[in-house]
């Protein structure tokens, strides 16, 4: 059941936001969390399935334009979907949802052709497509420039080889937004985003990797081999490709931002319904000072994230630019998600380092926001370069 | 220094808002940072001289009735005054200031009848009379309720008998808002708020407190041995003081947070330009990675308190009681202080640690905002208490 923040958010949300607060809350609580131990179990969470009915309800296409299915409505509604996302009694089907709307879409949502919208957006608005966002290699994570897989153009193709790795929905997705590289010309001109349907000759998911965590999400390592891709599959201009990342980019850190706070909410809510019936040395865990100052701070800085989030919608709506809010945000939001799901942890002892304890699940899921979608150091390094130089 | 906060913030503030912000600003450049050094090695600022300043430019009754000589400008207003002395070069002269305008004189402005709002809060705004704040005793810090010193009632007076311990403005003001015990009873309601003229008979402002930093400000510890104040100089309701004190606390509590996050950026600024120069080892010392991340990652806790402040301000202005966030603010503005203080510091070596710099006094300065105003633990505890554990 979903925990009542004690925070005033009733004066940034109306009755419009709530309602659909409400649907997507709903859907989570009956079609998604009574299956996370499943799903968890498996490895992979049926997306082909779940995304049929989220794209019915609307759910996959909040920001995006009418014309191609979506729903029109500002960042606020956006956060508010990702927000109850935060819900999901796992985060790897949270990160395979976010994939779907705020990794691998955006670019062709801003520079696709009408071709790429009415091919590739508007089933994964509907729910009819599964997509991934095809940028990490062996050799090349955040410092994207050094990624090998290449492009080159023979005559309306593109002929693709190379192979990507971590890739969230890889062995399920039915399209990829790829960066490859289109010259061999140093500089950040050389790249081109591409959107690669999977059924193409040329394609391997080589292996499905085993993970720390994020069991509910499949990630793959890639293979491309001689892959031939029709050249209006690229994503505007040619050369133009790590630009557009850089700003999808963006999307996809900011949606790792409210799912944080809210889980590290629903974190400490169940931790303290755990410690309020956990007595030691005859006193419920819950009266113990040095636990309650620890969820105090905590709590202190789940407010500090949620409002340095609308601050960032505010910025969005105003059109700003918010590289440097979201690395701040992006960076705040990983060190108290890992540090919440330890602490939590710690309060239930022997009983949270059990695999069982949605604790445990918890705590190994929150591992990955210090690494995926650019880590901590280079979050430090955006802001480090944007105030000092 | 161009006034006014960096980057996204400046949607939330207007033309008009700008300009109180540039007058504020002047007055602080012009009139206060001249002569901190001085004041600050004499251990007093000549609060008579500025509060008369400040008070015929409309400084120190922002949002006090137009009746009282007050501005009658909402909480947008105050928090731009507020910040703006963060560009103070002494924090001890802007707690000297709040001491004024957010501490001493909001109880009187809420539930003081006319007398004392036409002979003290006008006086409080015009600048004609330095108030200070009487709560804390030798044995009664964050623990309010524990206070000893007592006013009895006799005839149409009030007998005063006690003292009072670490009282900002103590040596120099003309009015102490003072929390005495009216009645014995346990509990919260035998307690009185009182306005006492510091010219009483009775009234001794015992020594000077020498203190690790805000060495600015004069602190003192003061007595009252039989003073007889009339019955008119009770604030609002007998009995009633301690849950006056606890509102005003608030008004005290929230003063402290916007000049803060502003000190803590301008103590970054400030160190920034120091390590651009600093050569180690052949290379500028803000060239060195652990310390861009370091900075970093307080540019990142400075813009969460600064979002957690201006939500502060949206909920006061909204009507809604602030309790839970303002102790939210003033437990992660501490941290901050007190953190970028401490690490600026590190960045000067041994410089640093020459009292002749500003970043040893603001060091010293800021580990008085864990303690002044409600003690980090005692924030704690409200806000567990206020998350329901």
């Amino acid at each position: 059941m979903a925990v009542k923040s004690k925070s005033a958010t009733q004066i940034y949300f109306n009755k419009d936001h709530e309602m659909v607060r409400k649907s997507i809350r709903e859907f989570i609580d009956k079609e998604i969390n009574p299956y996370m131990d499943e799903w968890e179990e498996q490895g992979q969470s049926p997306l082909h399935k779940l995304f049929k009915k989220m794209g019915e309800l609307g759910f996959l296409g909040i920001r995006y334009d009418p014309a191609y299915g979506g729903q029109g409505l500002d960042y606020w509604y956006d956060t508010v979907f990702l927000e109850e996302l935060g819900r999901i009694h796992g985060s790897g089907l949270v990160v395979a949802i976010a994939v779907q709307t705020h990794m691998a879409t955006p670019a062709i949502a801003e520079f696709g052709s009408e071709y790429l919208k009415e091919t590739y957006l508007k089933p994964a608005i509907a729910g009819d497509m599964v997509a991934a966002i095809a940028v990490s290699e062996p050799d090349a994570g955040s410092d994207v420039a050094a990624i090998q897989t290449t492009a080159k153009r023979e005559n309306d193709t593109y002929v693709i080889n190379g192979s990507k790795t971590f890739i969230t929905n890889g062995t399920q997705a039915d399209f990829l937004t790829l960066l490859a590289r289109t010259s061999d010309d140093p500089g950040y001109h050389s790249f081109s985003l591409i959107v690669v349907p999977t059924h193409l000759n040329g394609f391997t998911v080589s292996r499905k990797l085993d993970k720390l965590g994020m069991h509910s999400s499949d990630t793959a390592e890639l293979f491309f081999d001689n892959l031939r891709v029709p050249v209006k599959n690229r994503i505007g201009k040619e050369g133009e490709g790590f630009i557009y990342q850089m700003q999808q980019f963006q999307h996809e850190r900011f949606s790792a931002i409210p799912m944080s706070y809210i889980s590290a909410e629903e974190m400490m809510a169940m931790t303290v319904e755990h410690i309020r019936k956990r007595i030691v040395f005859g006193k419920p865990l819950i009266a113990r000072q040095v636990l309650r100052h620890r969820l105090a701070d905590w709590q202190t800085e789940t407010e500090c994230l949620r409002q340095l989030t609308y601050h960032i919608v505010r910025m969005k709506e105003a059109g700003l630019d918010v590289t440097r809010e979201v690395s701040m945000a992006k960076l705040y939001a990983a060190g108290l998600l890992t540090r919440v799901a330890d602490g939590c942890l710690q309060m239930y002892g022997g009983l949270g380092f059990m695999n069982e304890m949605p604790i445990s699940r918890a705590y190994r899921d929150s591992r990955i926001i210090s690494i995926g979608g650019g880590t901590d150091e280079i979050m430090r390094e955006i802001i480090a370069k944007i105030e000092l130089g | 220094m161009a006034p006014g906060p960096l980057n996204g913030n400046r949607i939330y503030f207007t033309k008009e808002h700008d300009m109180v912000r540039r007058a504020v600003a002047d007055f602080v450049q012009k009139e206060i940072n001249p002569n901190v050094d001085q004041w600050e090695a004499e251990g007093i600022a000549p609060l008579k001289k500025i509060f008369k300043m400040m008070g015929d430019l409309g400084f120190l009754g922002i949002r006090y009735d137009p009746d009282y000589g007050g501005q009658g400008l909402d909480y947008w207003y105050d928090t731009v005054f507020l910040e703006e002395l963060g560009h103070i070069k002494a924090l001890g002269l802007a707690v000297a200031i709040t001491v004024q305008t957010h501490m001493a004189t909001p109880a009187i402005e809420a539930f003081g009848n006319d007398h004392l709002k036409n002979t003290y809060l006008k006086a409080a705004i015009a600048g004609d009379m330095v108030g200070a704040i009487a709560v804390t005793e030798p044995e009664a810090g964050s623990d309010v309720a524990a206070i000893r010193t007592t006013a009895r009632k006799d005839g149409g007076d009030f007998v005063i008998n006690g003292s009072k311990m670490y009282i900002t403005n103590g040596t120099q003001a003309d009015f102490f808002t003072l929390l005495a015990r009216t009645g014995d009873e346990p509990g919260y309601h035998s307690f009185s708020l009182f306005v006492v003229p510091s010219d009483l008979p009775g009234v001794t402002v015992g020594r000077k407190l020498d203190k690790l930093g805000i060495r600015i400000s004069d602190t003192a510890e003061l007595f009252f041995d039989n003073v007889r104040l009339p019955a008119e100089n009770l604030i609002g309701s007998q009995g009633e003081g301690f849950i006056y004190q606890m509102q005003q606390f608030q008004h005290e509590r929230f003063s402290l947070l916007p000049f803060t996050c502003i000190a803590a950026r301008d103590i970054i600024d400030m160190t920034v330009e120091h390590i651009r120069q600093r050569m180690t080892f052949g290379k500028p010392l803000v060239a060195r990675q652990v310390l861009r991340h370091r900075i970093a990652d307080w540019l990142t806790e400075i813009e969460c308190l600064q979002q957690l402040i201006y939500h502060i301000v949206r909920m006061k202005e909204a009507g809604l009681d602030a309790t839970r966030e303002i102790s939210m603010g003033k437990l992660a503005a501490s941290r901050v202080l007190i953190g970028v203080s401490n690490d600026c510091l590190q960045m000067y070596g041994g410089l640093g640690f020459m009292n002749e710099m500003l970043i040893s006094r603001y060091y010293r300065d800021a580990r008085g905002l864990s303690i002044g105003g409600g003690a980090d633990e005692v924030l704690r505890d409200v806000i567990a208490k206020l998350e329901g554990y």
